[in-house]
């Protein structure tokens, strides 16, 4: 059996190309106090003005940013959660507790996922693959993250004295929410580029956008060549998280490489806050790239503002016993090209 | 792209931090903190009959109160960001690091939670502060010995 070059969907190692009508048919996201006085306010579909979202724990708040941001994205598919096939969703606390609690209290099965912060396009990349096989009618791609559980997660406690660098990052507190079924209205899905694990020897864990830009220029490069296709195809390209330091670096990276990213390049992590907010160098965390892509730029795509949009999710995979054992920080980066129109 | 070239490439687009003004805001608040425990010390001796040595353990216990107040008010953080180690070093900065980890585990429970992670951060202060004393009072004593009198 020869396999058809045109259609087939394995454009290379790293890039899938989507051949039947998969589509993002509804988002969602839900947020906590800071990011809902963000300049992206008014894209979000709920916000709370307390960090513990009316839950004892903060790890019950981010459980219920999730199913929030999960149940109002399946309510605006006209869908109910029986008709959901499966959720594919992942966060940064251990063992991924934030997805499985969701997914038990909402009642769907389950595809935990880890990808550090590139989670939201890990995950919707691979629902985007297992909908155009055929596995599923529709997937609900999620992540979340939350500035408090990660503190606790990754560093100090929340309320500890201590000086941060200014290349330090304020993680998000929100959740993001995508179904992704055939054929509707929504922007389809159009290739995915699973990216490589790239360390580049860099240790500062208050440093994250310097050891992410290089797996983001690494997957954004196979992108462009895998699919033909150049910056300047795209309306909007951005990365999930490398704030003010990793995205300059990615912008000379990728311009040494011979693609001008001028005028279609920006960051979800310079996005999300406003720079009187004291975020240090800007956003991360899953929910950076997934409340931008899902909010801001489903809106955007969805009046006809932006035609092709490129999310190119970024996860530092360290983990504390990692840095603390001298290790230095592995990247990743996964992107996902969108475009819209009917 | 080899990773020391990356990381010699990457260092020109670090911010640079101000250290003089770090040191100045150190500095200051770290000796109003000081001057702060010389008034309640001042205090302690001339309200109550407390003597110079006397009034250490009082004076060192309403600074513990204000900083674990302050850390419970969620504004000692801010303190930190600002000032660096001039709030860290002082014994305020001790009980801000036992106090915000104690909050941080509450929700995990009083004993495994509270009771195991209150002392995550000041352990290490703890623990390297004995075996300095240890070893500067061995010394005190073998000098004693060599040299009596």
């Amino acid at each position: 059996m020869s396999v058809d070059l045109m259609t087939a969907p394995r454009l290379s190692r790293q890039t899938w190309k989507f051949t039947s009508d998969v589509r993002i048919q509804s988002s969602a996201t839900a947020v906590g106090p800071k990011e809902a006085q963000g300049p992206l306010k008014d894209t979000y579909d709920k916000t709370y003005d307390d960090m513990y979202a009316g839950r004892d724990s903060w790890e019950a708040a981010e459980q219920r940013l999730m199913e929030d941001a999960i149940s109002i994205a399946i309510a605006k598919a006209g869908l109910t959660a029986d008709q959901v096939d499966l959720i594919m969703a992942g966060d940064l606390l251990n063992q991924n507790i934030t997805a499985t609690f969701t997914a038990e209290s909402i009642g769907i099965p389950l595809m935990g996922m880890y990808g550090a912060c590139s989670t939201s396009m890990l995950t919707l990349a691979n629902a985007a693959a297992l909908v155009n096989a055929g596995y599923a009618n529709s997937i609900v791609a999620a992540c979340s993250s939350h500035n408090a559980t990660a503190e606790k997660q990754y560093r100090y406690p929340t309320e500890y004295g201590g000086q941060k660098p200014p290349s330090a990052q304020w993680t998000v507190t929100g959740a993001g929410a995508a179904v992704v079924g055939q054929g509707g209205t929504g922007p389809r899905i159009t290739y995915a580029t699973m990216g490589k694990v790239v360390d580049m020897g860099v240790k500062d864990p208050f440093d994250m956008g310097t050891a992410m830009a290089p797996a983001a220029v690494s997957t954004l490069l196979a992108h462009f060549r895998d699919c033909g296709r150049t910056p300047q195809d795209y309306d909007l390209i951005v990365t999930g998280d490398l704030a003010a330091i990793g995205y300059p670096i990615a912008k000379a990276m990728l311009a040494k490489e011979g693609y001008d990213m001028d005028q279609v390049y920006n960051d979800c992590g310079l996005m999300v806050y406003s720079p009187d907010q004291d975020v240090f160098a800007g956003a991360s965390g899953c929910a950076s790239s997934a409340v931008v892509t899902y909010g801001y730029i489903m809106e955007q795509m969805s009046q006809g503002k932006l035609q092709k949009v490129l999310v190119c999710a970024t996860g530092a995979l360290l983990s504390p016993v990692s840095y603390q054992q001298g290790k230095s920080i592995p990247c990743i980066a996964h992107a996902v090209a969108l475009e819209g129109g009917v | 792209m080899t990773k020391a070239l990356y990381q010699q490439h990457a260092a020109k687009y670090q911010p640079q931090r101000n250290v003089l003004l770090n040191s100045w805001r150190a500095f200051w608040v770290g000796g109003t903190i000081c001057l702060l425990g010389q008034v309640i010390q001042k205090f302690y001796m001339s309200v109550f009959d407390f003597t110079d040595k006397t009034a250490g353990n009082p004076t060192v216990a309403t600074l513990i109160f204000i900083s674990v107040l302050l850390t419970g008010f969620g504004v000692y953080d801010n303190i930190g960001q600002y000032a660096g180690a001039g709030s860290a070093v002082p014994v305020t900065g001790f009980a801000n690091s036992i106090a915000s980890a104690a909050i941080e585990h509450r929700s995990e429970g009083y004993v495994l939670g509270v009771g195991g992670n209150m002392f995550k951060l000041a352990g290490s202060v703890i623990v390297f502060g004995v075996v300095a004393a240890f070893v500067a009072a061995l010394i005190k004593t073998l000098m004693r010995m060599i040299w009596p009198g």
